[in-house]
């Protein structure tokens, strides 16, 4: 895997402004494409299930990517970025219970709390390296975590925020109606990796490879190592937030599961599952995630088995994700067998 | 929050003698845990998210035995002995083909494995609570030690967690295995040049391992209910222990183990719904401070 990541590091070197822009274009197009293909499917196929699935892809989505901006990109392992998603599905949903703000400033509300909240863990976090790294982020996950569990009168304990999340319609969009919500999710999702994509090949995404590949080096050419560092921690919370509004829009509440540490590990899982070394790797894996999850959990009541032995067989069979191991196969398809690069 | 009632109890000798006890037990459980957990970091260099499933078999095997034999000392060995034996398992078939692989790859495996393992302990025996109950012998009148109420069981749990800790200790300092085992986690290149088997010595370790935290889930079980999600919370305080004690460090686990033990008890009274929370403050207050842990070294 190290061997990989340094290889698909080198181009960084040579990469212009000029480069950078027709690419900017041909990104947005596709993201365009992708969300005019996600508003027909409603109208090709009349499932209410396919929606649901696609809404629960757009929560899960963003949250994996998000969090693949820090393992894969910055080679952040964190395993507490359950928190910004459980963070943004109570934000959201306390602000609508609690307040009866109009929607859009809602959102905005609980994305300005997360920054805070994220600046303010990252800062701490970003200064320790690898094991300790992922072991105070997992304590602040924690933290959150007992919060909510014992701020019972804000919070409803271990029961969650229940009740129905109010969704007052806005600009002429209703959520309670599944078909918008479906269209908002798709929307924010289209919009969220089309940023995250911008983020992964500016030059502040290529600083970030930097950092992973060597962060001695990054620093002594005058990167300042620990801000970038913050930089990208609080952006993934941003989008991981995001995703854990659609997620609380769409079960109509907050569950303190949400901001365990299950949900951190389903997103390193999810990122394994896709493959950390394409951009699209963690949507692949967030697609096969929540298939292989619904079927098992109607097969059999035992899914911790079934899922940690597909883990098993991807950590130690393939040694990589799904995407990994499709772009390599094509690249090794396309330059004959035995030549690489 | 409840600040009287701790302010209460530190003025009262009989409180604060149940309380440091109490601590104390949760402290030596929790060291036997982390103690592992920080020899297979030490010398293997791998974090063994699944050592709470090891803590949960001990205390089922322990369960078992016990309700099969009717004999307390069976049921510890078969506890510990059990768990070394899954411990080698494990680290020979598995943990052992992603050395020097990603920090990730190594997570993955293991967290495979708490799923698997908390899904097979719900199979064999089955979802609900289950309790092993106190051993006929123990079942005696508590100690009085000024006015505090200390069970003799809660002493054999700190004296065997105690002895555990001595010879952990003495025999990595002073025996040659013990040696060999340093060297191991210092320089397994060159232990190996010398014709040491090197992966026999990270089985060996992974298996002593898993056996201590084996033997604290026996030793637990007469004490607590037992259900298959349970080695997760030892999981997550034991970790907490060795970060804040220093990866790799053995008198740091110990010290570790005692603040998170008294944390607790003495939180329960101050904090009852925070008292969770407190030790993860606990530890992002050292973690800040000190970043490597109270006893650990620089890993580079």
């Amino acid at each position: 895997m190290t061997e990989l990541r340094a290889e698909q590091g080198a181009p960084a070197l040579d990469v212009s402004r000029t480069e950078v822009k027709p690419r900017r274009n041909r990104d947005a197009l596709i993201a365009l494409a992708l969300f005019v293909v996600l508003a027909l499917l409603p109208m090709v196929f009349s499932s209410k299930l396919l929606l649901d699935f696609v809404i629960r892809c757009a929560a899960y989505g963003l949250f994996a990517t998000s969090l693949n901006l820090l393992v894969g990109y910055t080679g952040l392992t964190s395993f507490g970025h359950g928190m910004f998603f459980g963070l943004g599905a109570y934000g959201f949903g306390l602000m609508m219970q609690k307040t009866g703000v109009p929607v859009p400033v809602a959102f905005v509300a609980t994305l300005a709390i997360t920054f805070v909240v994220a600046l303010v863990i990252g800062a701490i976090c970003v200064r320790l390296r690898e094991i300790y790294f992922a072991f105070v982020t997992l304590a602040f996950q924690m933290l959150i975590h007992s919060t909510i569990l014992s701020w019972v009168s804000l919070t409803g304990g271990d029961q969650g925020l229940r009740g129905g999340i109010p969704r007052p319609p806005f600009w002429g969009i209703d959520l309670s109606n599944q078909l918008h919500l479906y269209l908002a999710s798709c929307a924010l999702l289209v919009i969220g990796l089309l940023l995250m994509r911008q983020i992964a090949q500016s030059p502040f995404g290529y600083t970030l490879r930097m950092i992973r590949d060597n962060a001695t080096r990054a620093s002594f050419i005058g990167i300042d190592v620990w801000r970038a560092k913050l930089m990208i921690f609080v952006l993934a919370a941003l989008f991981a937030s995001t995703g854990g509004m659609i997620m609380a829009l769409f079960v109509s509440g907050a569950y303190p599961e949400f901001a365990y540490w299950t949900t951190s590990g389903e997103g390193i899982f999810i990122n394994m599952l896709g493959g950390v070394t394409t951009f699209l790797g963690p949507m692949v894996g967030t697609v096969l995630f929540l298939i292989l999850n619904d079927t098992v959990t109607r097969l059999t009541e035992y899914h911790g088995l079934v899922l940690g032995t597909v883990i098993l067989f991807f950590a130690i069979g393939l040694r990589k994700g799904l995407m990994d191991f499709a772009v390599e196969w094509y690249a090794q398809r396309r330059n004959g067998p035995g030549g690489r690069g | 929050m409840d600040l009287d009632a701790l302010t209460g109890c530190l003025a009262s000798s009989a409180c604060l003698v149940t309380q440091i006890t109490s601590g104390f037990i949760i402290g030596m459980l929790l060291f036997l845990v982390a103690v592992g957990l920080t020899l297979i970091f030490g010398v293997l260099k791998v974090v063994n998210f699944s050592h709470g499933a090891f803590y949960m078999f001990g205390a089922y095997f322990a369960m078992t035995v016990y309700q099969l034999s009717g004999s307390f000392a069976l049921a510890m060995l078969a506890g510990a002995v059990g768990t070394a034996i899954i411990g080698l398992i494990f680290e020979r078939g598995f943990m052992s083909r992603v050395y020097g692989a990603d920090v990730l790859m190594q997570l993955l495996v293991c967290y495979a494995f708490v799923l698997i393992f908390d899904d097979v302990v719900r199979m064999v025996w089955g979802p609900e609570f289950k309790s092993m109950g106190m051993p006929a012998a123990f079942q005696v009148m508590p100690l009085f030690i000024a006015g505090g109420v200390v069970p003799p069981y809660y002493l054999l749990l700190i004296g065997v967690a105690l002895a555990a800790a001595v010879v952990l200790g003495l025999g990595l300092a002073q025996t040659r295995i013990g040696k060999v085992i340093r060297a191991a986690a210092h320089n397994p290149g060159m232990v190996s040049a010398l014709g040491i088997n090197t992966g026999l010595i990270y089985g060996g370790v992974f298996a002593l391992g898993g056996m201590l935290a084996g033997l604290a889930g026996a030793l637990a079980a007469p004490v607590r209910s037992l259900t298959p999600g349970m080695g997760f919370s030892v999981l997550i305080e034991s970790f907490i222990v060795t970060v804040i004690g220093g990866m790799g460090s053995i008198l740091g686990a110990l010290i570790g183990a005692l603040l998170i033990g008294l944390i607790r008890s003495f939180g329960t009274l101050g904090f009852p719904l925070f008292t969770e929370g407190l030790m993860y403050l606990f530890m992002v207050i050292v973690l800040v401070s000190r970043p490597t842990g109270l006893f650990g070294k620089e890993v580079a």
